[in-house]
């Protein structure tokens, strides 16, 4: 097997990380972009509330969920990405 | 039409075409031709990366097609545009840096040498090239068709003429400049896709007398407009959930975007790329589309979805400031189909002619090859553009879902699980692109789903299962 015969490279590893937390943020983003869109919107549409002049489910499902997505998204890259070198044997020297 | 919209379009066609002459400039300084063409050299920064990746996905769907749809649906249709926010930060955060860090390792200059270099397989190659060729080819035509019908529905110009200013606005700098040429006009496509959006919004909002007052014009036409639903109630959540899938997560199987996520210079490029990338897509996607809605009650009965966008562009803007905002969708059209144009011929030059036919080719003869073949095929396209045959608009149909079906796993297991082998790869490939071509002819929407959710499934189950039965006898063989 590979992992056998070398090291894994340590790059991976944060490569692998910030996968998973692209994977976490579109699964934020699913459940906040259907709970609201579905649990505010599905009622008799005389009955909506409304934010802005929009909607209320609207607001908050596209809207206010966009917002929180370019806030998640940008907290993310500050704090838990991590940069590090492309080219071959940048770190190892 | 009058000359005031039709110039500033005529301002942006020639802006864009010296942007694309000036950075062609640079092209022969590189260190090798075949990576400065057709990778910019790796070289991008994160405005130009983010630009160029949301412009690339960005496409006539996305300014003409979806506010079309969204004018008959309604917000519900909003909503399901929305799930495109998604592109602006999954596509580079998923292929990260392992693919970055990994295509260099391998020297990749396009996917399908990533592709190559990871499955060590001839037929590997052979799918990815042929797929690559047959369904971006006939999606870039189709494109050509749409942007030469825009232009001439804006100018009144023949169709000949409209396709042929198209034409030669485009290939002149993709044929000469290469990757940083078509990266360079994006950036500057994809400006002009932002500030399009933002004008035409502020206006449509203005126009329908603010929006609790377009909000409530719509809710007494017909209350379904203003729900999730759909004007008939028609938009089920399972049907809409399922677009995540198509114009969502599965954008990081499309060649076109992923062939991006090798290009951009260091680490840092990439985290701007991904915060400027969702800002950017997600407001253009919410403003488009919500322009589509608002417009109904100022322009109600517009039967022909494709015309609402321009419609309404010229009913509530000055006219040389309706030019401005269209020259939007043309920006979407030309930053699409450069890129299509720019990566067909690389799976020619790079993927066919280099790999299997002439290994040894000269630098000469490389750089002769690459003009060359771009430069063919866009003459190529242009011809088919004329009266586009029944087989390409037929093949244009898969090109989106079908590529995802077929790529997604073979890239994405390709990078994380080193048990992946090629036989895996080559039967997910064949398992996506058939199964989605079979059930879009016999059972589109399957269980009220986008067509493309299941043949993503069935190849990744293909990759999963066929990688892991013939583990040994790979194993076997890479002992010896």
């Amino acid at each position: 097997m590979k992992k056998g015969k070398h090291k894994k490279d340590p790059r991976f590893k944060i490569a692998e990380r910030e996968a998973w937390i692209g994977i976490g943020l579109v699964l934020f983003n699913f459940i906040w972009w259907f709970g609201f869109a579905y649990g505010m919107g599905s009622g008799p549409a005389d009955e909506y509330t409304y934010i802005m002049g929009l909607p209320a489910w609207f607001f908050w499902s596209c809207v206010a969920g966009f917002i929180v997505m370019v806030i998640l998204v940008t907290a993310a890259v500050k704090f838990l990405f991590k940069e590090v070198p492309f080219e071959e044997g940048g770190e190892s020297e | 039409m009058n000359w005031q919209v039709i110039a500033p379009l005529l301002i942006f066609l020639i802006i864009i075409f010296l942007v694309g002459l000036w950075s062609s400039r640079k092209i022969d300084t590189g260190s090798s031709f075949l990576q400065d063409y057709f990778l910019g050299g790796r070289q991008l920064g994160g405005f130009i990366l983010a630009m160029t990746m949301i412009a690339t996905y960005g496409s006539a769907s996305s300014f003409i097609g979806g506010p079309g749809v969204a004018y008959t649906q309604g917000l519900g249709w909003v909503l399901l545009a929305m799930s495109q926010v998604v592109t602006g930060y999954f596509v580079l955060m998923v292929l990260g840096k392992k693919f970055a860090i990994t295509a260099r390792k391998y020297n990749a200059v396009t996917l399908i040498d990533f592709l190559k270099e990871r499955y060590n397989s001839k037929w590997v190659v052979w799918l990815s090239s042929l797929s690559i060729i047959i369904f971006l080819f006939s999606a870039m035509a189709a494109q050509w068709v749409g942007g030469a019908r825009l232009i001439e529905s804006l100018t009144g110009l023949s169709y000949l003429s409209a396709l042929f200013i198209f034409a030669a606005s485009v290939m002149v700098y993709v044929v000469i400049g290469g990757f940083r040429a078509v990266a360079v006009t994006d950036a500057v496509q994809g400006g002009i896709m932002f500030i399009g959006t933002l004008i035409l919004l502020i206006a449509v909002i203005v126009a329908g007398g603010g929006i609790p007052n377009i909000i409530s014009d719509l809710s007494s036409e017909n209350p379904n407009l203003i729900t999730p639903f759909g004007f008939d109630g028609g938009l089920t959540p399972l049907y809409v959930s399922s677009f995540w899938i198509l114009v969502g997560v599965g954008v990081v199987g499309l060649p076109q975007v992923a062939v991006r996520a090798m290009s951009y210079k260091n680490a840092r490029a990439m985290h701007r790329a991904i915060i400027i990338g969702t800002i950017v897509v997600g407001f253009i996607m919410l403003g488009m589309h919500l322009i589509g809605v608002f417009a109904r009650p100022i322009l109600p009965g517009i039967e022909v979805g494709d015309k609402v966008m321009p419609m309404i562009a010229m009913e509530v803007l000055p006219p040389w400031l309706a030019g401005i905002v269209l020259a939007a969708p043309m920006a979407a059209i030309m930053s699409t189909v450069d890129s299509l144009l720019l990566l067909v011929s690389s799976a020619i030059v790079k993927d066919v002619y280099i790999n299997y036919i002439k290994p040894d080719a000269e630098e000469g003869t490389i750089k002769k090859m690459s003009f060359a073949v771009t430069a063919l095929l866009g003459i190529l396209v242009c011809i088919m553009a004329l009266s586009p045959p029944d087989l390409l608009i037929w093949l244009n149909l898969f090109s989106f879902g079908g590529l995802e079906a077929a790529f997604i796993w073979p890239v994405v297991l390709g990078l994380y699980w080193a048990k992946g082998n090629r036989y895996g790869a080559v039967s997910s490939m064949i398992t996506g692109t058939a199964s989605y071509i079979l059930f879009h002819t016999f059972y589109p929407n399957a269980f009220g789903m986008n067509t493309v959710v299941l043949p993503i499934a069935l190849s990744l189950a293909a990759y999963v299962s066929v990688s892991l039965f013939t583990e040994k006898s790979i194993s076997a063989a890479a002992d010896i």
